[in-house]
């Protein structure tokens, strides 16, 4: 395959950015988008020029590193982490555009790579459960109902990348926050910190400048892991339940 | 707690919610009022009448009207500024743009903050026209609501107003309605499709429940 790719260089996060325009040949359709880029990495490096600066770790779709606005959409055209997406997806001859992250929480740090450390500070708020260390507990002693389970889980399966955030017209992490708080808030270990986690993390969620929910979906569309819109309301929910009872910090 | 509520996006939104609903349901009977222009001059002008009646003896002479008038106003109010501040946040949280751009949500959502700016001037057109008479095309008539209802919707840029402003208000409805219940916490997976169909059905009936005035004036159902 011979692509076209317009990818966004900025030098560092002071710096003005802008698109550059690139020509591949020789893409597989099997390589995964990632591979893709590293392909042209290589002949800019070759080249003597700064290679493409982007996130990735795993490969695996599983650690939420990699990034990318493919084409307007937040880990391009599958529902799927962009590392799992396979060249397939796209026609020879194509041109393709490559934006980082937008919102004012990710700053660009360099070209495709944002900081997203707004994240961990909102998991810092209240996204853990507070339990004593030592010896495992036996593990039938705190019994969970299977629907929340299920609940828990679906929702633990947030890697935190950042797509929904990216996808929101108005940068908002509410379907991230709202994963967080709903896997924990519905598993009896996570009960303790109930009120706390949800109107610390929503707080925390709100300092980092983050935007506000308007419901237009896109999160939920984009989300690789499928975490629904739902889960959105969940947290109101919670949030109110919390304020009406008067738990604030 | 009220303190906890404004300082959130999620308690603003609470509170565009609620004051949303509350405007809502003054819509809707609204509406239903509306359509007893179709009975003709003398029970349309009884019934504006006893709008300014109704709770008596208990109420002095509108007393309930100026109770609802109130309600509504606080309503309003709450809700276009918490909108004003939450759209400054949002659009500060997003400052740079994609370069490639792609349409994005449905046509509802992404007018909800135009279409609430084009009812707010709707708003206050239509308080100078049929309330106070201000604006009024004609000579306005206190007490005669009937006659000054068909002077509005003889004139062409009456009626091109109140539709594009009902256009508006079935739009707002349709993603504001199902929204409430999102940020209300009354969704759910199950419950999504049945209230998506509300809204949809909601704002159907309102659209088509107030074009039906100025559409009884142009056909002369109603003069």
């Amino acid at each position: 395959m011979k692509l076209t790719l317009r990818v966004w260089r900025q030098k560092n996060a002071g710096a003005d950015g802008a698109m550059s325009t690139y020509e591949v040949d020789g893409i597989s359709p099997d390589m995964s988008f990632l591979e893709m880029l590293d392909t042209l990495n290589e002949e800019l490096t070759l080249e003597g020029e700064d290679p493409v600066a982007f996130d990735h770790d795993c490969r695996e779709g599983i650690c939420g590193a990699c990034s990318l606005v493919i084409n307007g959409d937040a880990h391009g055209p599958e529902r799927t982490t962009t590392c799992q997406l396979h060249m397939r997806s796209f026609k020879d001859g194509d041109t393709i555009d490559v934006e980082p992250w937008r919102a004012a929480a990710f700053p660009v740090v360099k070209d495709l790579v944002v900081d997203r450390t707004a994240f961990d500070r909102i998991i810092q708020a209240g996204g853990y459960v507070s339990v004593p260390t030592g010896s495992a507990p036996e593990a039938h002693a705190t019994p969970v109902p299977k629907p929340d389970a299920d609940l828990a889980f679906e929702h633990a399966e947030c890697i935190g990348c950042g797509a929904c955030v990216a996808a929101c017209p108005n940068g908002a992490a509410m379907l991230f926050t709202s994963a967080k708080i709903n896997h924990l808030n519905v598993l009896p270990q996570g009960a303790p910190e109930r009120e706390t986690r949800v109107l610390d993390m929503v707080a925390q969620m709100d300092d980092e400048g983050f935007g506000g929910c308007t419901l237009a979906g896109e999160c939920a569309t984009v989300c690789p892991k499928g975490i629904p819109l739902t889960s959105i309301t969940g947290m109101n929910k919670e949030w109110l339940r919390a304020t009406a009872k008067g738990a604030g910090r | 707690m009220a303190r906890t509520v404004w300082n959130s996006t999620v308690g603003k939104k609470t509170v565009m919610a609620v004051s949303g609903l509350i405007m809502l349901l003054y819509l809707v009977a609204h509406m239903l009022g509306n359509l007893k222009i179709y009975f003709g001059a003398p029970e349309f002008n009884e019934y504006a009448h006893w709008l300014r009646t109704m709770g008596e003896p208990l109420l002095h002479y509108e007393w309930a009207l100026w109770v609802v008038r109130v309600v509504l106003v606080v309503a309003v109010v709450a809700h276009a500024v918490s909108a004003y501040q939450l759209s400054r946040r949002d659009i500060k949280a997003r400052p740079s743009k994609y370069v490639h751009k792609k349409a994005r949500a449905s046509y509802a959502t992404r007018t909800m903050r135009w279409g609430g700016i084009i009812l707010a001037l709707f708003i206050v057109w239509h308080i100078l026209d049929l309330t106070t008479g201000h604006v009024h095309s004609g000579g306005f008539e206190e007490g005669k609501p009937y006659q000054n209802v068909v002077d509005t919707f003889s004139t062409w840029y009456g009626n091109v107003i109140y539709i594009v402003a009902v256009l508006a208000v079935g739009l707002h409805i349709r993603h504001g309605f199902w929204s409430a219940a999102q940020t209300l916490g009354v969704g759910s997976r199950t419950r999504d499709r049945a209230l998506k169909a509300l809204a949809n059905v909601l704002a159907l009936l309102l659209t088509i429940g107030f074009l039906a005035v100025p559409v009884g004036v142009m056909t002369g159902v109603v003069s």
